[in-house]
């Protein structure tokens, strides 16, 4: 076997927290060779980004290379010169962030930023050679008028276009090596199909080397020979893509393939004649006068049930949730509460209506006040609507601790910024449940959060359903949540609901047309997948 | 027809600053009324005798309703012409128009020496951030724009003019003295305002980079294997101009009130002086067209900024 | 502070702490500490250094180093009353501002832009020329043109916790408008505030210093470091440093609070190097 192209061995790389260095990436070993695909893939904070960034021997203000070495086509790439390394950079080792706005220079069109590595920087080619080969990849990787896209600034190109021009700048100077971290993440998902088969096809025409980092196993199930689990830092294991994924080794590697399985036993319907807890009658929003987000929107929740409204950005699933709790009053139709209607605007509502509809945030970092304690971000809500105090108000919220399985004796006077993630959103479901709602909103309330953490979640707000008879609304972009938890499904596109059923009819055909789109565009855990789905959506 | 859009962002801040400087006219002109008593009691003072009070009052017009004096009073500036001081009787816009030329002659003298030292000071800064030039010149610049204008006036005096004898101490410009000569006898009031001002320049140029320098895009730049210069000259100046621009803009508008202190300490002939010995005679409408002249200047400043930061800024230029 | 605090604290930081301090003991206990009274005339015009006078004597006859001690009261006490004033009123407003929005914060915004649209110096000049000179005069006229800076800052910081999901849940619980503020919104912005208020003092102090400097705002016979310059300021040319001590006062002060701030900020922001 030759040498490898990439050889790390191990790599510590420290990151700095105050005075101190912390280790960030511990000892990891790591060998790709031409060609490869080697799949990167961790939760936040296991070192991922990290160790790309390590393999062009760049490292970011405050983290520092403490020990190893790292080897590129037989060079060492730590004791090489700045300038010599700097020679590699963007020639043979490129780089594919994940939020492409941001990472294209917004005074410089595409083209422009596209030719600077092989013409002015690295002096591979003259630029009119460079702008034919750009509108070459830019073909390659699917950009709608190839010809013309280059000569746009960024501002002006959407951000699935955006990211796949920045994969054409990354194989400019057809690069032995190409990191891509996250590179669909920020997408949505019928965008990420897209990009994703777009990027696995300039790859292999390429026959570049790449390490792919995401924390989506079914992503890298589709781009990658090879996978390497980290967690905190270390590896957990190394495996041949279809190995890794029929038979995974380590008990982590198997808890992380569980999770995606999950799905909630279905509820039966509710009885015919039976009023909804709230009911949104044809609603209408909008934020300025004559252009409508949201139009003849409308559904029923009754207790004990779950409704999941999907949408991608710009579905205008976030505006509903601002018309339900008043913050936007809608500018048609109604809500009801138990037959009732509810005042559209929040001033109108009254204090015992604004108990009944409580709602839980997606980052639980901006939906918990930093400076107050856990006892008094639970003890308000308790004291608001039911008065408690003293003795009585401490019980209640150490009976509500534990309900949402965290210690009352170790929590109750911390602050937030003492907690985990996952701990921060129980505590956000606790500060809800404080106010003993009828309906809880749920908006993108697991996103943020790694899913072994977001499937704990889930469980809790799913075992407190049962025992609160509560309604839950579920907004999300994620269609694995729906299945996990959803008893019912509103799909919406541009502000209009485009189908809704119960979860068991709405997963089977027939779908409506962006039903059919959404479900196939969501990746599966087969490394085939992706080519199948294109082939076939090609063929449609 | 549809106006680019460049085009209709000027006219918007023309628009804007127009709308400002007739807002100010008010408040000058309707901050007398603020006065709960009589001003002509309240600036002759008690001794003063029915007489002269009404005499007073006549000239200022006082006994006129206050919406139709001001109307006189925005009718006369928009033609040029101020109304006339109390103290000496003589026209306004004569009074001020030397004056005016002086402050503005020292004012450009500061800035000419300031702002290229203050850019470059800052972008030197921003890029050995941490480093002993870095520390060292924060140390400088924050007891710099601590201390007051006339105590680095007074200490450039003593050692550059008393000890050493190098500067006059009195910034006397006669009417005919040359450029060369103008450019010797400002040079104490000039440094003065360089000092105070480039302090407060860098230290906000410094600022606006290494704000830049943590963009994404800038870390991108780094990874396509750009040199540190090609990093700062193509990918962080072009995004800089605006906020520099901004930085320099408000900076010219400091020297410009900074210049009144500074003209007090050093004799000099300009406006500051003539509207601090009208605020101590209490000749209030030759203080009121000072206040509306550095007002203005101020405005014009700022849309300037306003005007150039439009023209850099690549997402506006690109809209055609 | 612990032992650890101390050594890690920058130098300049401690250093703009200790005179500080010091100032601030000055003035509260001037009386006890001057060798002579504030306003008390002790011998003739223009005494030398030294010998009975510390500092020698002013054109009047009076203690210089004297009159520095109770300066330390009278100019720094009359700039903290100023500044307090600024402050209660430009972070009220900026509250208010942000926490109501619509109408309420578009005409106090633009009232406030307009305010700064004039240089300070130059319409504190102007008002001092309408309303004549005195110390309550000053106190609000310099208090109202800093409260705009102050307004702009809490209105700034305020609206950026505002849209925060706490406070929005705050909201949606039914909670009144000045519960918000008082409890999710205040404690978020203290360390900001904090440190503008050490700005603020120093922008204060330079500006009534200035005034007095001009002559337009603290008179005499009251002890004042701005004043004192201008009362000894001819002696300049004759290679006197008298002039300067008290410019240099009070250039010490703001530049020992700029440190601390400086440090403050520096601390807040979470860099360290």
């Amino acid at each position: 076997m030759t040498d490898p192209l990439l050889s790390i061995r191990d790599l510590w790389i420290e990151g700095r927290q105050g005075r101190d260095w912390q280790p960030i990436v511990k000892g990891i070993d790591l060998d790709l060779h031409r060609g490869e695909v080697l799949g990167l893939i961790g939760e936040s904070g296991a070192g991922k980004s990290t160790l790309g960034l390590a393999a062009m021997g760049y490292t970011r203000d405050g983290t520092r290379i403490a020990g190893g070495d790292i080897r590129f086509d037989g060079q060492d790439l730590l004791g090489l010169s700045a300038r010599r390394r700097r020679a590699l950079r963007g020639k043979r080792i490129a780089y594919v962030a994940q939020s492409a706005a941001a990472n294209f220079n917004p005074a410089h069109r595409l083209i422009d930023q596209y030719a600077e590595a092989p013409v002015a920087i690295h002096h591979l080619m003259k630029r009119p050679e460079a702008l034919r080969e750009a509108q070459a990849l830019y073909e390659t990787l699917r950009l709608p008028n190839p010809q013309e896209i280059g000569f746009r600034y960024p501002h002006e190109v959407s951000g699935g276009q955006l990211q796949r021009a920045m994969t054409a700048m990354a194989m400019a100077c057809k690069p032995d090596l190409i990191i891509f971290d996250e590179p669909t993440t920020a997408l949505d998902v019928t965008t990420q199909i897209e990009v994703l088969s777009a990027i696995k096809g300039a790859v292999r025409e390429v026959g570049t080397a790449a390490i792919y980092i995401t924390h989506d196993l079914a992503v890298v199930a589709q781009m990658a020979d090879r996978i390497k689990i980290l967690l905190r830092g270390e590896e957990v294991e190394e495996q041949e893509t279809s190995a890794m994924l029929s038979a995974p080794q380590e008990d982590y590697s198997r808890s992380l393939w569980a999770v995606r399985s999950h799905a909630a036993p279905a509820r039966p319907a509710p009885p015919a004649e039976a009023v909804p807890v709230l009911r949104v009658r044809d609603v209408g929003a909008e934020y300025t006068r004559g252009t409508p987000v949201l139009q003849e929107v409308g559904f029923d929740i009754h207790a004990g049930r779950t409704l999941a409204v999907v949408g991608e950005s710009g579905s205008g699933k976030s505006t509903l949730a601002r018309v339900i709790t008043g913050l936007l009053p809608p500018s048609d139709g109604a809500i009801e509460l138990d037959g009732a209607p509810l005042p559209p605007q929040l001033a109108g509502r009254s204090k015992d209506q604004l108990r009944q509809v409580q709602m839980i945030y997606q980052s639980a970092d901006t939906a918990l006040n930093p400076k107050q304690t856990i006892r008094e971000i639970i003890g308000r809500p308790i004291r608001f609507y039911r008065g408690l105090r003293g003795a009585a108000l401490e019980d209640r919220i150490r009976e509500l601790l534990t309900a949402i399985e965290l210690d009352p004796d170790t929590f109750i006077d911390r602050r937030p910024g003492a907690l985990s993630g996952g701990q921060k959103q129980r505590i956000g479901i606790a500060r809800a449940l404080a106010a003993e709602p009828r309906v809880i909103l749920c908006d993108e309330v697991t996103s943020a959060l790694d899913q072994i953490v977001a499937e704990g979640i889930l469980t809790l707000l799913r075992r407190l359903q049962e025992e609160h008879d509560l309604a839950y609304i579920f907004i999300t972009h994620d269609l694995a949540t729906v299945r996990a938890i959803a008893d019912d499904v509103v799909v919406m596109q541009e502000g209009r609901v485009v189908e809704q059923a119960p979860r068991d009819a709405m997963f089977a055909p027939p779908h409506h047309p962006y039903t059919e789109q959404l479900l196939g565009s969501v990746p599966e855990m087969d490394p085939d997948w992706l080519d199948r789905t294109v082939a076939q959506r090609a063929k449609a | 027809m549809r106006m680019h859009p460049l085009l209709t962002m000027t006219l918007q801040r023309l628009g804007f600053g127009l709308l400002t400087l007739f807002a100010i006219t008010l408040l000058i002109f309707f901050a007398i009324e603020l006065l709960p008593g009589d001003l002509a009691q309240e600036v002759l003072g008690q001794s003063a005798t029915p007489e002269t009070v009404a005499a007073f009052r006549e000239r200022l017009g006082l006994d006129q309703p206050p919406v139709q004096r001001y109307l006189a009073w925005l009718g006369g500036i928009a033609q040029g012409d101020l109304g006339t001081s109390l103290a000496n009787g003589r026209e306004i816009a004569g009074l001020l128009g030397a004056r005016l030329g002086n402050t503005l002659f020292l004012a450009a003298y500061a800035a000419a020496i300031a702002v290229p030292l203050a850019l470059v000071l800052g972008l030197l800064a921003a890029l050995y951030r941490g480093s002993w030039f870095d520390r060292t010149v924060n140390v400088a610049t924050l007891s710099s724009i601590s201390f007051p204008e006339y105590f680095v006036a007074y200490i450039l005096m003593l050692l550059l003019s008393v000890k050493w004898g190098l500067f006059p101490s009195i910034a006397d410009i006669g009417p005919d003295a040359g450029l060369g000569t103008m450019l010797y006898r400002t040079f104490l009031p000039a440094l003065t305002l360089v000092l105070v001002v480039t302090a407060h320049m860098m230290r906000m140029t410094r600022a606006a980079i290494i704000n830049l320098l943590a963009q994404p895009y800038i870390e991108m730049a780094r990874l396509k294997g750009a040199s540190p210069m090609r990093v700062i000259l193509r990918h962080a100046l072009p995004n800089a101009l605006a906020p520099i621009i901004n930085v320099v803009a408000l900076n010219l508008a400091y020297l410009v009130t900074g210049v009144v202190i500074v003209e007090v300490v050093f004799v000099y002939p300009g406006l500051g002086q003539l509207m601090v010995d009208s605020v101590t005679t209490r000749d209030i409408p030759l203080v009121q067209a000072c206040c509306l002249v550095f007002a203005g200047i101020y405005i014009l400043l700022n849309l300037c900024a306003d005007l150039l930061a439009i023209a850099t800024n690549p997402r506006l230029m690109s809209r055609r | 502070m612990d032992l650890h605090a101390v050594k890690s604290t920058p130098p300049t930081a401690l250093f703009g702490m200790a005179v500080i301090l010091l100032v601030a003991l000055t003035g509260l206990f001037a009386p006890f500490i001057a060798p002579y009274g504030e306003t008390e005339v002790v011998g003739l015009g223009f005494e030398p250094w030294g010998g009975d006078y510390l500092l020698g004597t002013d054109s009047l006859g009076r203690d210089i180093a004297s009159r520095l001690i109770f300066g330390a009261r009278n100019s720094v006490g009359i700039a903290l009353a100023t500044t307090v004033l600024a402050f209660l009123a430009g972070t009220a407003l900026g509250l208010l501002a942000a926490g109501l929005g619509g109408w309420t914060d578009q005409i106090l915004a633009r009232l406030i832009d307009l305010l700064i649209s004039i240089p300070s110096l130059v319409f504190a000049l102007l008002l001092l020329s309408i309303f004549g000179t005195s110390i309550p005069m000053l106190v609000l006229i310099v208090a109202v043109l800093e409260m705009t800076r102050v307004f702009r800052l809490t209105r700034a910081v305020a609206m950026d916790v505002a849209v925060m999901d706490y406070v929005e849940a705050a909201r949606l619980r039914g909670e009144g408008l000045f519960w918000v503020l008082r409890r999710e919104v205040l404690p978020n912005i203290t360390a900001p505030l904090v440190a503008e208020f050490g700005l603020r003092f120093c922008f204060v102090f330079l500006a009534i210093s200035a005034l007095s400097f001009l002559g337009l705002g603290i008179q005499q016979p009251t002890a004042d470091w701005g004043s004192m310059v201008r009362d000894t300021a001819q002696l300049i040319t004759f290679g006197e440093v008298v002039p300067l001590l008290p410019a240099g006062c009070i250039a010490l002060l703001t530049v020992s609070i700029n440190f601390v701030v400086d440090w403050m900020l520096h601390r807040a922001s979470g860099l360290e190097d």
